[in-house]
């Protein structure tokens, strides 16, 4: 990766390595190869877990048998869940991002742990590997959702504890990469950033890490609960052995719910960075914007109950969730209102990460505003379980995470390959993506409030149109999708160098690097004397 | 007809119609304002028309207004959501019982008299309470047109209320993931008049089987109204359960205790294996997938069924 046009000061940390072939990277404690293996992971599981989506939606087509039985497709929603959840949104930004950009931002040449980074990414593929593997031995896919509640989770004949124990497993990846990022933001700042200096993306990640590294443990014991009762017959969550099915849940949800905040939150993160570059302008509110973060995962770890609204919790439980779940929104709208107030007034350079942002906060607010739908009690009742609840966690989950992640990819990728993507492309590919994205996911809202159950292979006569609707939605999505990452794929090697380090004119320390930067990032740590986005 | 749209179909329609309203049109109305300011802003500051920003780093009054609004908003909200539910709560002192039973993946209904029916009766214009008992995982009983959606989940007692103003016919759902039959786990609730509803109650034949048809026309019936195809087939195919192919009459290897041994399918075998459908288990089955019917199904339909199965002989 020799830039042809930039006379380069150090060599590219893609041309430096002790090692050859692939034990350059996969032996390789450098954040960004670390981030880059996170990346062609992630990128890998994400096509599978996609293209399992489209099967259901194909299924979901007409009403009866389609393509597929009723056991695959038990099957096949339990796989898209694991995959897309445990393998893909919650490392997500974070692991690819997060590793290769983190230390740059904040000016620091690598991580706390550079060896523990790497064993993060060793103990994800294991927990991946068993993930994936439950589908292939003998008893057949896990059949139970990716929730494995229980009982049904102790009943199924299906291959189930080799998914619980690669979600345990996976939980360790994540554990770990929470604790090394809390100990790089708090150790390794440049001179002169104190907390009130450091970019926003940093001070999501570490929102996330917290979250990780104290909720995880949560899901972890629940998992291994699990494992017990079904090998050693103790009766935790069983009633037939006297344990207690909502137990489950709770614990189930007390990690699940936060782990919501874990993928969104540095989503979140990446928008506050885009914004600003593409508005070339300062962020609108820079100390809100870091004090609805910090909100958000504190108050995001007291809302679980509200999955658990028809479960039986007391009228003051179910208050008391309530409450909380609606307070969690105003964060997140304070959020919305300082991203739209950042580009009033800005001189707008609409590129293709500006274009995934501003679709961001539209789907975003979409996913937020039905989340209110879903905190109020009289109405969850009716939608709770149905594909409401179905279209507003893809979202915000695939709606939030996903365009994110995009925005992300196409902003940092000059940065991260040295080489710039078709740019025609790139914005075809979003636009297809996106309708497709509204047609797939909008008419799940009507079918849910219609009263269609969610996880079923089959459905009544009068649910057929917003179906049809649907599953059309997403053959243009998925069209959408092969076009960004074919192009993305293709630019990494073949693309145009990029003519400058900073092709948008970003302030954020990032952009004062070489593209792609040298093995350790700086040629010399900066001292920091002004604030991440000063376009004075 | 199963709607969405009749607000009388029960009492609850039209508070929770009305929550979804006012959530729905704010939420409309939000999303509509900021995204024209957003579009409108991205049109007016375009770099060909505004080359240069105008640096804002923030505005601490409008920061306070709109976190002070939010707060404000999201309260009221929960308030309005709250006001509409808690009818569901207070089940009134007249309601009607009825046990509502649950298992993978049929519902049945039990009644005070005795009777049981795989479909809720209900007289109009009269609360009904339902106990709800799950016998193996949990399910969720929801009836769209009601807006009503409880949790069945086994070992816990819990029940739920509502009171239909409309006869008719409603669909009846399992909201719950319960395994594989999952999204067939549905059931008719039938609204009637109370006259029709005291002449229905009244009749408790316990399964009205027709004698116009062939005795094994009369067990398929059973096999259906009871969910037993829900997991066995006729053709030869293995789902959960064996299949009835090919049984009657022929040795089958089962599991018994921890011992294997042949047993002949004979009236005795298919009896049993209705009744205490634990004790002896067809290899490369699992136990505890099957619950007894004992108590669901008589000896006469028991003879239906046998015959049904000789049928397949055939």
């Amino acid at each position: 990766m020799i830039n042809a046009k930039l006379e380069r000061r150090e060599p590219s940390f893609y041309d430096v390595s002790e090692r050859k072939g692939i034990l350059a990277w996969i032996l390789s404690t450098d954040h960004k190869r670390i981030g880059l293996l996170y990346l062609y992971s992630i990128m890998s599981f994400f096509i599978i877990g996609a293209i399992l989506g489209l099967l259901m939606k194909l299924e979901l087509l007409a009403p009866g048998k389609t393509i597929m039985e009723a056991k695959t497709y038990n099957g096949v929603f339990t796989l898209h869940g694991i995959i897309m959840i445990f393998l893909i949104v919650i490392p997500g930004l974070p692991a690819v991002f997060g590793n290769f950009m983190l230390p740059i931002l904040i000016g620091a040449k690598d991580v706390a742990f550079p060896r523990l980074n790497l064993l993060s990414w060793y103990i994800y593929i294991f927990g991946a590997i068993l993930a994936v593997a439950s589908q292939f031995m003998s008893g057949g896919p896990p059949d139970t959702g990716w929730t494995f509640y229980a009982p049904y989770s102790f009943k199924t004949t299906t291959n189930m504890l080799p998914a619980v124990l690669g979600a345990f497993v996976l939980g360790f990846s994540s554990i770990l990469t929470g604790l090394n990022f809390i100990v790089t933001i708090h150790r390794m700042r440049a001179p002169g950033m104190t907390w009130l200096k450091m970019p926003l993306f940093p001070w999501t990640l570490y929102g996330t890490a917290w979250i990780q590294l104290l909720a995880t443990p949560v899901i972890g014991i629940t998992l291994l609960m699990t494992v017990g009762e079904r090998i050693f017959n103790i009766g935790f969550f069983d009633p037939a052995l006297g344990g207690d099915p909502i137990l489950y849940q709770h614990l189930f949800w007390i990690y699940s719910h936060p782990a919501v905040y874990v993928m969104i939150l540095p989503a979140m993160g990446a928008i506050s960075e885009i914004l600003p570059t593409f508005a070339q302008k300062t962020i609108f509110g820079y100390k809100a914007i870091i004090i609805s973060t910090l909100a958000i995962a504190f108050v995001g770890y007291f809302v679980w109950g509200h999955h658990m609204f028809t479960s039986g919790m007391s009228g003051v439980a179910l208050y008391v969730f309530s409450i909380l779940t609606f307070l969690v929104a105003i964060p997140s709208g304070v959020k919305v209102f300082n991203w739209i107030s950042t580009i009033y007034k800005g001189s707008i350079n609409l590129k293709t990460p500006f274009y995934w942002a501003v679709s961001f906060i539209f789907v975003f607010m979409i996913g937020g505003l039905t989340g209110l739908v879903l905190g109020a009690l009289a109405t969850d009742v009716h939608v709770h379980d149905t594909h409401f609840v179905v279209a507003h966690f893809h979202f915000i989950v695939f709606g939030g995470v996903g365009f994110a992640f995009m925005g992300a990819i196409h902003y940092w990728f000059p940065k991260m390959f040295g080489r710039m993507y078709e740019e025609t492309w790139a914005n075809v590919g979003w636009l297809i993506f996106f309708i497709g994205f509204l047609t797939l996911y909008l008419p799940m809202f009507y079918l849910g409030i219609a009263g269609m159950p969610r996880r079923y292979f089959d459905y009544l006569p009068q649910f057929h149109g917003g179906n049809i609707i649907s599953s059309l939605g997403a053959i243009v999505m998925i069209m959408g999708l092969v076009i960004i990452i074919t192009n993305l794929v293709r630019s990494a090697k073949f693309g145009n160098p990029v003519e400058s380090d900073n092709p948008w004119n970003g302030k954020t320390l990032e952009w004062t690097v070489e593209s792609p930067p040298s093995l350790e990032n700086f040629e010399e740590i900066p001292i920091i004397d002004k604030g991440p986005y000063d376009y004075e | 007809m199963y709607s969405v749209d009749k607000l009388d179909a029960s009492s609850f329609v039209e508070g929770v119609d009305r929550v979804f309203i006012i959530i729905l049109g704010f939420s409309f109305l939000f999303l509509i304002v900021l995204t024209f300011l957003m579009v409108w802003f991205i049109f007016k500051y375009r770099k060909s028309k505004h080359p240069k920003a105008v640096q804002i780093e923030g505005n601490t009054k409008l920061e306070i207004a709109w976190t002070g609004g939010a707060f404000i908003l999201v309260i009221a909200l929960f308030f309005v959501g709250w006001a509409g539910y808690k009818p569901m709560l207070n089940v009134p002192d007249d309601a009607m019982k009825i046990t509502a039973i649950a298992r993978m993946w049929q519902f049945n209904f039990l009644y005070e008299n005795g009777k049981m029916t795989d479909s809720l009766v209900i007289p109009v214009d009269q609360a009904v309470e339902l106990d709800l008992v799950a016998l193996d995982v949990i399910h969720s009983l929801y009836i769209p047109a009601f807006r009503v959606k409880e949790d069945m989940v086994p070992g816990i007692e819990k029940n739920m209320w509502f009171k239909s103003l409309r006869e008719g016919g409603y669909d009846l759902f399992c909201a719950e993931y319960c395994g594989l039959e999952h999204s067939f786990m549905n059931a008719r609730v039938r609204v009637l008049s109370d006259s029709a509803y005291q002449a229905w109650y009244v009749d408790t034949t316990k399964v009205e089987i027709p004698t116009d048809i062939p005795a094994w026309q009369a067990g398929l019936r059973v096999m259906q109204k009871n969910g037993c195809v829900a997991c066995h087939t006729s053709d030869g195919n293995k789902l959960v359960g064996p299949t009835y192919l090919g049984v009657y009459g022929h040795m089958v290897e089962v599991e018994t205790g921890g011992r294997t041994r042949q047993v002949m399918a004979d009236s005795m075998y298919i009896r049993n294996s209705i009744l205490d459908p634990g004790s002896d288990i067809v290899k490369g089955y699992n136990k505890g997938l099957m619950l007894s019917y004992e108590g669901l199904v008589s000896d006469e339909e028991i003879g239906l069924i046998i015959e049904y199965l000789k049928h397949l002989n055939n």
